[in-house]
């Protein structure tokens, strides 16, 4: 047991060596580290509660998912139908509890609209599944009933793209190293650090950006609209800015052109009022498409519409050729920059909502750094001091094996890039009052072999023998306990719980191997007295 | 060098004479701690029940009634203003606007401009916003974290020991778990997310000590085969004496440390680890051992009945010859 042959020694020492190398670069200033060669780069994360930064959690909303969804299925069910010969025309479309349902007015005409319909729908997930049923219920309507798992891939898709949006958002934004990862099946997780303002990060976050231009129509009749009622083919939208007074307006619902046809948008002044706003530039056909809108329809007013709310609703003064146009809309300069980065980077498939939000002033961080350094320096020390007062040269092995689990601990968290938390350093401070705990088990037991008068190097064997046990026992208790935190915990915890399972196997290492090989090599000098 | 021993040598304390009257405090502190909990409860932090707290650092103590005028006049309501640290630190809780998405969202930045206003030079250390959808999630899993790490250690033990180990060990835990809730309700500690990582460092390190007490009773059960069962536990419970006190000792310096000197954002966390190392040392020796005795374990629990020498019967033979009982 006290026997090691040289190449365990080496193993020994290596293992030691290469953990306290890779933690060095850890307790260099960043400057330093970033000179060093790229192997040794690698330093401990520092978690948002340390270094400052915002994490927030985005949730979408899946019954909006199939809402949209539905209406989608309408338009295609209309295009459809009137696309190839012979027409089929249908009426009675409605769209209740998440169903869509249609008659077919030309009964000999169902059978042909079924397999329309049929070739519209698409394969869903693993079974085979379709992601629509279609069935005919009084021989002459056809449901359209969306399956479960139709519905999630719809869900799935719309989260990648969402995802993909919000990296754009924020990489548009300038922030540096975000981390963007989505969360079970409507989630996504935002990481920024060092973000002063959160705010407006939210805010854009949580813009859809869905960017459309209708004609206003003119023709609705104020005490109506007044009643939320508008006329056939009209829509009555919010317009809080309205100069007029009214706080909302008709628009016809046919949508001259939409968001989707940007190539690029930017804050700028408007020329004669130098107000902010935002330019524009629609595609190629996109730009064709507006100017012929526009030409069409000169004198009349236009509305800008941003998820569903009337920003502005000039007049077309004259046909607009070039594919640009400015939306005006009481802007400041921040909101207007916010907007375009928006516009710039797509709308959101689906409306995201903020549901958790945790940010952390740099200042609190570093000072949660500074007294954590404090706190475990004197924990440190203390723990120290105690071990030498009570086992004397047993203590400083114990003690050598502490300081070298404190910079394996350290390394390894550095090799695995792993986070450090606020919480992760209470279970570094906790570490180092418990790592000893095995050399403690291990050295009562040497005093009681001792007390029963059996040889140095007897006792010593024995003595370790017989606290391996014990403390291998005890030490799976505490990986429970951490793993089950790791799995349920979130962020912070998570660190705690790394940082006690990193601990709780170095600390075996090196309280059991690391301080026997020191008693092994003490021995070989054949003590006479043992002091313990 | 004399060195120190905390423990006397050869210590002869008969630990189980007190088991009953122990038990009887025990359980009393036990019953305790649910009546707080049920009657004071616990202040559970916006981790729990949705919210938004702000930690915010004044140039000078603030005026406290001023500030929560100032906070009530947005009426959020729920709002709640503690001071932590020094008197110019202050936390600020308020609930979040439920259905309106926009403006639960922009409830921090109000509460920020709300206090901004009075006081220009307030610096905000940190913003927690949590929904009630997420609030409720962390709930149910931190509940499900502890209860199953409770289970799953006794699972473990009683596949090392024996099932009146497992049971013995599950009611220490239950035991230092109950209590640790019960220090939460009396002070009104605030009680997130944190603190269930506190609860289960207890569960995992209160166990230690009950683990090692096990192992010895394990050994001197399979040593000492004619002994009766209480004597049996008392001399288990010295022979290791030295050690719980040590390594108590040891994480209790650390903690303390932490506690003194440490973070101010992890006071309720090292306090509620403090308290639970604390509890869990006793537990193990109170809690822990009786249950062995009402549980009839004996010298027989380690004898398989089968064939096939048990794990380590070598040691036992070679031990029964060298040492002295």
């Amino acid at each position: 047991m006290l026997d090691f042959p040289r190449w365990k020694i080496w193993l020994v020492a290596l293992t030691v060596i290469v953990g306290v190398l890779f933690s060095v670069p850890s307790f260099l200033p960043e400057r330093v580290v970033a000179q060093l060669p790229a192997a040794f780069q690698a330093r401990i994360n520092l978690g948002l509660d340390l270094s400052g930064g915002s994490h927030i959690l985005l949730e979408a909303d899946t019954s909006d998912v199939a809402k949209l969804r539905l209406e989608t299925m309408e338009d295609t069910v209309r295009t459809e139908m009137r696309r190839n010969e012979p027409r089929i025309s249908i009426g009675d479309i409605s769209r209740r509890d998440g169903k869509l349902s249609f008659m077919v007015r030309d009964r000999s005409q169902v059978d042909a609209a079924v397999e329309r319909i049929r070739a519209l729908t698409q394969g869903a997930g693993m079974t085979g599944e379709r992601d629509w049923n279609v069935e005919v219920v009084d021989s002459s309507t056809i449901v359209l009933t969306p399956t479960s798992s139709g519905l999630d891939a719809a869900v799935e898709s719309a989260m990648e793209v969402a995802t993909e949006v919000i990296r754009k958002r924020i990489d548009e934004m300038g922030t540096r190293e975000p981390t963007i990862i989505r969360q079970g099946a409507n989630r996504i997780v935002v990481q920024v650090p060092g973000l002063q303002n959160p705010e407006a990060l939210k805010s854009l976050l949580g813009k859809t950006a869905k960017l459309e231009f209708k004609l206003v129509d003119a023709s609705a009749d104020p005490a109506e609209l007044a009643q939320g009622r508008a006329p056939v083919g009209s829509q009555v939208l919010p317009y809080p800015t309205n100069p007029s007074g009214v706080p909302y307006i008709a628009v016809k619902r046919q949508v001259m052109i939409s968001g989707d046809q940007l190539i690029d948008a930017q804050q700028g002044f408007d020329q004669q009022n130098n107000e902010p706003v935002v330019n524009i530039r629609f595609d190629g056909a996109g730009g064709r498409k507006f100017a012929r809108v526009t030409t069409e329809n000169v004198n009349r007013p236009f509305a800008i519409i941003l998820d569903g709310t009337v920003l502005s609703a000039p007049n077309i003064n004259e046909p607009i050729l070039g594919g640009s146009a400015q939306i005006s809309g009481s802007f400041t300069v921040a909101s207007a920059n916010e907007l375009s980065i928006a516009l710039r980077s797509g709308k959101l498939p689906v409306a995201l909502t903020v549901v958790e939000e945790r940010t952390v002033g740099p200042d609190l961080g570093a000072d949660s750094i500074r007294k954590g350094v404090l706190a475990g320096g004197i924990a440190t020390t203390a723990v120290l001091i105690f071990m030498i007062v009570t086992y004397g040269r047993f203590g400083v092995y114990a003690n050598i094996a502490l300081v070298v689990n404190i910079f394996l601990i350290v390394g390894i968290m550095a090799i695995f890039n792993a986070t450090l938390t606020l919480p992760g350093i209470a279970g570094f401070v906790l570490t180092v009052g418990a790592a000893v705990d095995a050399n403690v088990l291990i050295n009562e037991r040497i005093r009681e072999e001792q007390r029963r008068g059996r040889g140095i190097i007897q006792t010593i064997e024995v003595g370790y023998k017989e606290a391996s046990r014990a403390i291998f026992d005890a030490n799976i208790t505490n990986v429970i306990a951490a793993a089950l935190m790791f799995y349920f915990g979130s962020g912070p915890i998570r660190g705690f719980a790394v940082v006690l399972t990193i601990g709780i196997v170095t600390s075996v290492f090196t309280a059991v191997t690391v301080s026997r090989l020191l008693v092994s090599s003490w021995l070989r000098r054949r003590p006479t007295t043992l002091t313990i | 060098m004399r060195l120190l021993k905390l423990v006397p040598e050869n210590t002869n304390l008969q630990f189980l004479k007190w088991r009953n009257i122990a038990m009887a405090i025990s359980f009393l502190m036990i019953a305790g701690s649910i009546a707080l909990v049920a009657t004071r409860g616990l202040n559970l932090g916006v981790d729990f029940v949705g919210g938004q707290m702000v930690r915010v650092t004044f140039t000078e103590a603030p005026n406290l009634d001023d500030l929560r005028k100032r906070v009530d006049a947005l009426g959020l309501g729920g709002s709640t203003i503690q001071q932590f640290g020094g008197p110019n630190e202050v936390t600020i809780r308020t609930s979040l606007p439920v259905g309106d998405e926009g403006a639960s969202n922009r409830a921090a930045t109000e509460l920020k401009r709300a206090v901004s206003a009075g006081y220009p030079d307030a610096k905000f250390g940190s913003v927690d916003a949590v929904s009630g959808k997420v609030s409720g999630e962390l709930f149910r899993t931190g509940t499900y974290a502890m209860v199953l790490a409770m289970i799953a250690i006794s699972i473990y033990i009683w596949f090392r020991f024996e099932w009146q180990f497992g049971l013995g060990a599950l009611f220490a835990l239950f035991h230092d778990v109950s209590l640790t809730f019960g220090f939460f309700a009396l002070t009104q500690l605030e009680f997130d997310l944190n603190i269930v990582a506190a609860v289960l460092t207890i569960i995992g390190y209160s166990l230690n000590d009950t683990i090692v007490v096990f192992d010895r009773i394990r050994e001197n059960l399979r040593k000492y085969r004619k002994m009766e069962i209480i004597p049996i536990l008392d001399l288990s419970l010295n022979e290791t004496l030295a050690r719980t006190m040590m390594t108590s000792l040891t994480m209790m310096i650390a903690l303390l440390a932490l506690l003194l000197w440490g973070p101010e954002v992890i006071f309720g966390f090292t306090a509620a680890m403090l308290l639970g190392i604390f509890i869990g040392t006793y537990s193990s020796v109170y809690m822990a051992a009786p249950i062995l005795v009402w549980t009839k374990i004996g010298p027989h629990s380690f004898v398989p009945k089968d064939v096939g020498p048990v794990a380590g019967a070598e040691r036992l033979s070679r031990r029964e010859t060298t040492s002295e009982p």
